[in-house]
């Protein structure tokens, strides 16, 4: 059982760059499949920075890389892009709109090798 | 022998930048000058090597794969068109009348981009300016729900910051920048004041900001996560401004309360223009999304989410609007304009554009155009092809064709489609 937060996605130049050179290619995962959360969340969670993290919502879950970044305590940041899609939901509140922003997402430290990419919903 | 192309738009993102260098030679592009990263990408990573359609992955030729695509749609009950939003303002009205000649629903990114700003923009109205004003005039901004620095990268140089106008000749000496936002964004970083908003909690504090310019006393000191002296600073500076300007993001649209956020934004910046001159421009992502609404606006009377199954335009965001359509298994078949769908929706809606036939037209690779039924590999506008894009405050730009290929237009192919459906 993870601990809960809120997740925001959103664009990154880096993830910007690598749609030009296709989603499918190294530079688009490495850009998208990237979680990241603030430093002392982290540590009490057991996830070091280049460790893996299992975020999970009601629609799926995706295993990413964490890193350390300039987020307040409680919120995560996920790029743009396939990965995060697989646990955002169709429910548009009557608008059209998804949740991308301010998502419930539970957060627990993965099993695997810090560094690689990819995950369930890569 | 190359030759160098001046005063050249890129499509990529809303600011249009109209002021690139393109070298070219023998129907390629050598080199970019001035446009950002993400810019240079949309001329330096083209393929322009001649390509033809595909049916089910195999290639045919373009008569074979427009009978193909008619015949989708006349065997369709429920066709959707969705896209529109990087391509040409021609095609996008071409993609209107193929959806009224369908009965079809039509649909751009906007519904998940700035749909809830159009929702907010009928409700309560939107007072706007150009870039070129912001550039001339504003000596105050104000960036909420929105980053810049990552998402429109010559943004604050060529617009807004620290663009140097008529009467701002020192640039960003001549303003004063504000950033609210939940992070802090490398925009924030660039800011003089950044306001950091608890998530979720931006609606209660544009209500106290509207509460402040009446002269209204909050009974906290804290709203949303901000100091209420921080928020009555800000007031203040805007009361006192020669020309403010807000820029909003998807930090207002994609969360809870999404298109009202955005009304009350609205309204404090009309009810701030009796004491000073204020405007807001909503960012705008994809390069002629602010056209796709313009052209559904003109044509149907609605920004997105617009169906014409029963003869005449029909709006209902949550119903036509596009992860509605596919989540709910509404439509049997689908046309994606220039859009990666099967990369940018929530999973469950993507998925069914594998399950359902679908007509892509794209001048690159992505994930929708991978599971395409038939697929037509047009022109890029602004590359191999000229056209009409607006910018995110509304201004026409025209897109050069800077390279000459002999692929067909969107247009082209949108008005075969017409002509090939059964009436």
């Amino acid at each position: 059982m993870g601990e809960r937060f809120t997740l925001i996605s959103g664009r990154t130049r880096r993830q910007a760059i690598a749609m030009h050179k296709g989603k499918g290619s190294p530079e688009y995962h490495a850009a998208t499949e990237v979680v990241e959360m603030n430093a002392d969340d982290m540590a009490r969670l057991g996830i070091v920075d280049g460790g893996r993290a299992t975020l999970r919502t009601p629609a799926g879950a995706v295993v990413l890389t964490a890193h350390e970044g300039a987020l307040p305590p409680g919120l995560v940041f996920v790029p743009m892009g396939t990965a995060v899609n697989g646990i955002v939901g169709t429910e548009t509140l009557g608008t059209g709109m998804p949740s991308f922003k301010g998502l419930d997402v539970e957060v627990e430290p993965a099993p695997g090798r810090p560094g690689v990419p990819g995950g369930e919903g890569a | 022998m190359s030759t160098v192309l001046e005063h050249v738009a890129c499509p990529f993102c809303g600011c249009v930048c109209d002021d690139i260098a393109v070298e070219v030679d023998g129907g390629r592009v050598l080199k970019v000058k001035r446009a950002c990263t993400s810019g240079q990408g949309v001329f330096m990573e083209y393929d322009p090597s001649p390509r033809l359609p595909r049916v089910r992955g195999a290639e045919v030729d373009w008569d074979v794969a427009v009978a193909e695509a008619a015949a989708i749609l006349d065997a369709s009950d429920s066709p959707l068109i969705y896209g529109l939003s990087s391509s040409a303002s021609e095609a996008q009205r071409k993609a209107v009348a193929l959806a009224d000649r369908l009965g079809a629903v039509i649909d751009s990114t906007s519904s998940v981009c700035h749909g809830p700003t159009g929702l907010a923009m009928q409700a309560v109205g939107e007072p706007t300016c150009t870039l070129g004003e912001v550039r001339d005039r504003a000596d105050v901004l104000v960036f909420w729900g929105c980053n810049p620095d990552q998402s429109h990268l010559r943004h604050l140089a060529r617009y807004s910051a620290n663009a140097r106008g008529a009467l701002t000749p020192n640039g960003r000496g001549d303003r004063t920048v504000y950033v609210v936002d939940v992070r802090e964004t490398g925009t924030a970083k660039k800011a003089d004041h950044f306001l950091q908003v608890a998530p979720g909690c931006d609606y209660e504090v544009l209500t106290t900001l509207r509460l402040l310019v009446q002269g209204g006393e909050p009974d906290v000191d804290v709203v949303g996560g901000i100091p209420v002296a921080d928020l009555t600073e800000l007031v203040e500076r805007l009361k006192a401004c020669r020309y403010g300007v807000f820029f909003m993001g998807m930090g207002l649209t994609m969360t809870a309360a999404r298109q009202l956020n955005v009304a009350e934004l609205f309204t404090l910046v009309a009810e701030l223009n009796a004491f000073a001159r204020c405007s807001v421009i909503p960012m705008r992502g994809h390069g002629n999304v602010t056209g796709a609404d313009q052209v559904l606006t003109w044509t149907s009377g609605y920004p997105f989410a617009v169906s014409y199954a029963r003869g005449y335009p029909q709006f209902s965001p949550g119903e036509f609007s596009a992860v509605d359509m596919l989540a709910r298994r509404a439509a049997d078949a689908a046309l994606i304009l220039a859009s990666d769908p099967g990369a940018h929706f929530p999973r469950a809606a993507a998925a069914v554009l594998e399950e359902i036939p679908t007509i892509v037209l794209d001048h690159g690779p992505s994930v929708t155009a991978g599971h395409a039924t038939v697929l037509f590999p047009t022109a890029a506008y602004g590359v191999d092809a000229a056209g009409t894009a607006y910018r995110m405050d509304n201004v026409p730009i025209p897109l050069s064709q800077v390279i000459e290929t002999g692929r067909p237009t969107d247009e082209d192919i949108l008005g075969r489609l017409i002509e090939a459906v059964r009436p």
